[in-house]
């Protein structure tokens, strides 16, 4: 399929496809129609070829050996941290810890920032929108410190409800944790605003960036957050590839997070010293070889501009929501494509998102359905659970009309 | 796969009429649960008298499968004596994952629930209804009566 009208700096979707292996394949006899990127993404032969690459020929421990192979593996890997700081706005590598996503860098700060800095009457600030992921780290550390959680809530429109947002951002506040863009609802809240307001009161920011990393321009610098968490394997990446971002001052103070190698200076009998930033954080052998391949989903990713990635996926968007709207399925989530991204959350009249889900596979259809680690958000609107068509750069409007067809059949077999 | 196989008449036929969906108050039995996977949720009540289980509902929400299922599990299981019932638990199960072929006199109805064996990650719904019977019965062993929800 080819884009008819080529505007400057769009995908050219087709070629795109092409270099996704797994797009080539079936479901039963149909073709497969990948709608669950926000869980996690496919990856283009460029990704897998270099994970496939290293290992066959540069595979050593990093930051270790003193020979040819273990230079190289060290090299592949720091270019790839290099890569990663670049792609989100920092010229400052040491800026980027590599973790397995963004579930274990929140943990990360949960642990070294949070039960360091945290005393008892504290709080930090989450949303009602967050992931798990982002809710439950926080839990653990309030547990262990005395800090308090409060929660920014919705409106009905799936937008942040910041009419209250003085009352519950104030200098008690020591964190603002919230996503960059809701894995449910698909919103992008106004982390620039947020920001401003968490620092007018000296609170740090981290922003969950699973989402927003994979889909849309980052530049934390311009941004100011302190933190960011991103996850590899939802931007073309391999699993158990990602990191944090962490401004370098506030890194230098964190306590350490998992001990082992690599991440001391020196060992005593009953004491260590830390290793610098970052790899004070990174202790053990690592995620060589995902890393590697997460630099080359970078490069990916820049080749085709994260501008055009953006607007492909504004557009498609759009055109799912106008579609499903017409079909009339109940839409979750702002509609305004400019404050959202391309994850959308709907009913389909009655049908439950599981049997919605099963009769869409046999057409080849793969979407998400379920409560998408989202129970807050589920509880807000009243439903146990959403089926959801998440976008990314190889889906296409074709594929939206194969789902919007596919959703007539489900209305079929339950002969509504 | 064809989707006859799991969504059957029978099936579609309970789920959008369910039977024995109600509070039933003065039930000595009932038990919830949920699937974290799928947020769905159901608690069912057991009213016994002499040995057997005299009344039994269910109230919750869920996927076709996972109401259907509740609902031909309450008629399957009215009138039998709690044993009867753990055996036929048994049997469900059985059929369930696959290791037994059904006895259509014993299981009636339920036999329609065996396409699901063919869409593993459903299995658990059609088993869920199943899982709370036996739990609230199992509180009727030794615990105090009306095991609390959780």
């Amino acid at each position: 399929m080819s884009l008819t009208k080529e505007r400057k700096g769009s995908l050219d979707v087709a070629r795109v496809r092409a270099d996704f292996p797994i797009l080539a394949r079936t479901v039963g006899d149909a073709p497969l129609v990948y709608l669950d990127s926000a869980a996690t993404s496919q990856k283009p032969r460029q990704v897998i070829d270099a994970e496939s690459e290293f290992y066959a020929n540069h595979n050593a421990n990093a930051h270790r050996g003193l020979y040819m192979l273990a230079e190289e593996a060290t090299e592949m890997y720091e270019e790839a941290r290099a890569k990663l700081a670049r792609f989100i706005g920092t010229d400052d590598p040491a800026t980027i810890v590599f973790t397995r996503g963004t579930t274990e860098s929140t943990n990360l700060v949960a642990y070294a920032w949070a039960r360091r800095f945290l005393k008892e009457g504290d709080e930090i600030l989450l949303s009602d929108m967050e992931h798990h992921s982002n809710i439950v780290p926080w839990q653990l550390a309030a547990r262990d410190t005395g800090a308090v959680l409060r929660y920014l809530p919705l409106t009905d429109d799936g937008l942040l409800d910041l009419s209250d947002l003085g009352s519950l951002l104030t200098t008690r506040t020591k964190l603002l944790a919230v996503t960059g863009m809701s894995n449910s609802l698909g919103t992008l809240p106004p982390l620039g605003q947020l920001t401003d307001a968490a620092h007018a009161v000296g609170a740090l920011v981290l922003v969950d960036g699973a989402q927003l990393v994979p889909h849309v321009p980052v530049n934390v610098t311009e941004l100011d957050c302190d933190f960011l968490t991103v996850s590899g394997h939802k931007m073309l990446g391999p699993t158990a590839s990602g990191g944090l971002y962490g401004k370098h001052e506030i890194l230098e103070e964190m306590d350490a997070f998992l001990g082992g190698g690599h991440m001391i200076d020196e060992v005593f009998h009953d004491h260590s010293t830390w290793n610098v930033v970052p790899y004070k954080f990174e202790a053990g052998t690592m995620n060589i070889a995902q890393e590697v391949g997460l630099g080359a989903a970078i490069d990916y990713l820049e080749a085709l501009g994260m501008d055009a990635v953006r607007a492909h996926e504004e557009e498609i968007t759009a055109y799912a929501i106008d579609r499903l709207l017409d079909a009339g399925a109940t839409v979750f989530g702002p509609k305004d494509v400019s404050v959202r991204g391309g994850a959308v959350s709907f009913w389909y009249k009655q049908i439950h998102p599981h049997d919605l889900a099963t009769i869409l596979n046999e057409e080849g259809i793969a979407i998400r359905a379920g409560h998408h680690c989202n129970q807050l958000v589920m509880r807000r609107y009243g439903v146990p659970a959403t089926a959801r068509a998440s976008f990314y750069v190889y889906n296409t409007n074709g594929e939206v009309d194969a789902l919007v067809a596919a959703l007539a059949k489900a209305e079929g077999v339950f002969g509504l | 796969m064809a989707l006859d196989d799991i969504y059957k008449e029978v099936i579609l036929d309970h789920y959008k009429n369910p039977r024995n969906k109600r509070d039933l108050p003065g039930a000595e039995r009932s038990c919830s649960r949920n699937n974290p996977l799928c947020g769905d949720e159901i608690t069912v009540f057991v009213h016994e008298e002499g040995g057997k289980i005299a009344e039994v509902s269910f109230v919750g929400q869920g996927c076709s499968i996972s109401q259907s299922s509740a609902s031909m599990m309450t008629e399957a299981v009215t009138g039998r004596s709690v044993e009867e019932t753990r055996r036929l638990i048994g049997d469900f199960r059985g059929m369930m994952a696959g290791e037994v072929d059904p006895d259509e006199d014993e299981l009636g109805d339920l036999v329609a629930l065996k396409g699901v064996v063919k869409y593993p990650i459903r299995i658990k719904c059609a088993v869920l209804a199943w899982d709370v019977l036996q739990e609230a019965l199992e509180g009727s062993d030794g615990e105090a009566a009306g095991a609390a929800p959780h």
